[in-house]
């Protein structure tokens, strides 16, 4: 699904990732781990699609409507409510009964009393279990997840667990986090950044 | 295209909407052109001739579409929304063109209280200023898009925009005055539809390399 040769990015002088050789294969589970500034979330976003590398190879087989992103912003619209905001993303990916797919989300994911709220008044945990509606919408087949379990209280993490047990088979993750433990058991393969 | 359509359609109204909803670009803009041709009343002279007045009614324009284009892309910028419209499997260029209806849409509001209010300051606004407005209008929304999706990945953008766009405006400050107080306004118009043409096609063009990181 990704192979990276020689990938490097910077940013300016700065080295943010130097020569990273990878292969992520398809329904693999690529847990990314280091310390702050190591690089995780530019890899991550690379993959996504939304930083250029400064040279080397990257290949995604999964094109933009096949992915699924989630960040440390939720991307969402704080003057819109949940339900508008899944459904700009809905129209935009194509979601086929997009209706019926927002409403499952909402309610797996313990917001759907909250849908007809305005984003900025939802609380940081309500926010990034939207954010994991927003990735999750489109059915991705590739899952490149930032810290998924940040801002989450423990019912949060609970319903993500959940949720990634249940997508295990028959998708692919790149996911970047600070609590390896927390994912091991789903993990195929592992990439530590120092 | 019909894809196109939608996607640009689907972006436009929300952008509509969120305007509707936090009501701080319309307002801003409609307080400040109103503003401007208050304080331009009183500053020029009494015996001044209308080729001035209409001077100063393109410096209003312009000035209220720079308000406006700072605010376009404040939501993308604050909550990096850019992202998620980056990812979403549109065209790139339907963000852009989006992005520019609601700027022409705010600008076309400002105005709809602007030339009332300057025919009622100063002189009455003919045809072929109006027409002149409405040209000038598309070749601010396109190119100032453009420039504001620019600035606003720039850390310097409160600057950088008034430095991108003024330049790029004067062919339109031409053009308008042109059209405002020539006998012969037609020329005036074709050369602002020139410019929107040309503005427009090179705006669509590269505004993909413009948010790419």
């Amino acid at each position: 699904m990704i192979r990276a040769r020689t990938l490097s990015k910077r940013y300016g002088e700065k080295r943010v990732i130097e020569r990273l050789d990878f292969d992520l294969p398809r329904g693999g589970f690529l847990l990314v781990t280091g310390p702050n500034g190591s690089g995780k979330t530019t890899l991550l976003r690379m993959c996504a699609g939304l930083v250029v590398p400064t040279s080397g190879e990257l290949e995604v087989e999964a094109g933009r409507a096949r992915i699924g992103y989630l960040g440390h912003e939720p991307l969402v619209y704080r003057e819109l409510t949940a339900l508008e905001n899944l459904d700009l993303y809905g129209r935009l990916y194509r979601v086929p009964e997009r209706r019926e797919r927002i409403g499952m989300l909402l309610e797996r994911f313990g917001l759907w009393q909250a849908r007809n709220e305005r984003v900025s008044s939802l609380s940081r945990g309500m926010l990034q279990r939207l954010a994991l509606c927003r990735g999750l919408l489109h059915e991705p087949d590739l899952l490149v997840l930032d810290e998924p379990y940040s801002a989450l209280d423990e019912l949060g993490a609970e319903l993500l667990d959940r949720e990634l047990a249940e997508l295990r088979d028959g998708h692919t993750f790149l996911v970047a986090t600070h609590d390896p433990a927390r994912l091991e058991g789903l993990a195929s393969a592992r990439l530590a950044f120092a | 295209m019909t894809r196109y359509v939608q996607d640009v359609a689907v972006l436009a109204r929300k952008d509509l909407v969120l305007e509707l909803r936090a009501r701080d670009t319309v307002p801003a803009m409609l307080l400040f052109v109103i503003a401007a041709l208050v304080v331009f009343h009183f500053a020029l002279p009494s015996d001044s001739s209308d080729l001035a007045a209409k001077g100063l009614l393109w410096v209003a324009i312009v000035f209220t579409a720079l308000l406006g284009l700072t605010r376009a892309f404040v939501a993308e910028r604050e909550q990096r929304l850019m992202d998620g419209l980056l990812l979403a499997p549109c065209d790139r260029s339907a963000i852009w063109l989006a992005k520019g209806i609601s700027v022409l849409a705010f600008l076309a509001l400002a105005e709809l209280v602007a030339l009332p209010a300057f025919a009622l300051f100063f002189s009455g606004v003919d045809g072929a200023t109006v027409a002149g407005v409405v040209l000038a209008d598309l070749g601010i929304a396109a190119v100032g898009t453009l420039l504001a999706a620019m600035a606003s990945v720039s850390r310097a953008r409160e600057l950088l925009l008034p430095l991108l766009f003024l330049p790029l405006a004067i062919p339109v400050i031409i053009g308008g005055v042109g059209a405002s107080v020539a006998d012969d306004p037609g020329r005036y118009l074709a050369f602002l539809a020139l410019y929107d043409l040309v503005f427009a096609i090179i705006s669509w063009a590269s505004f993909e390399y413009v948010v790419a990181e």
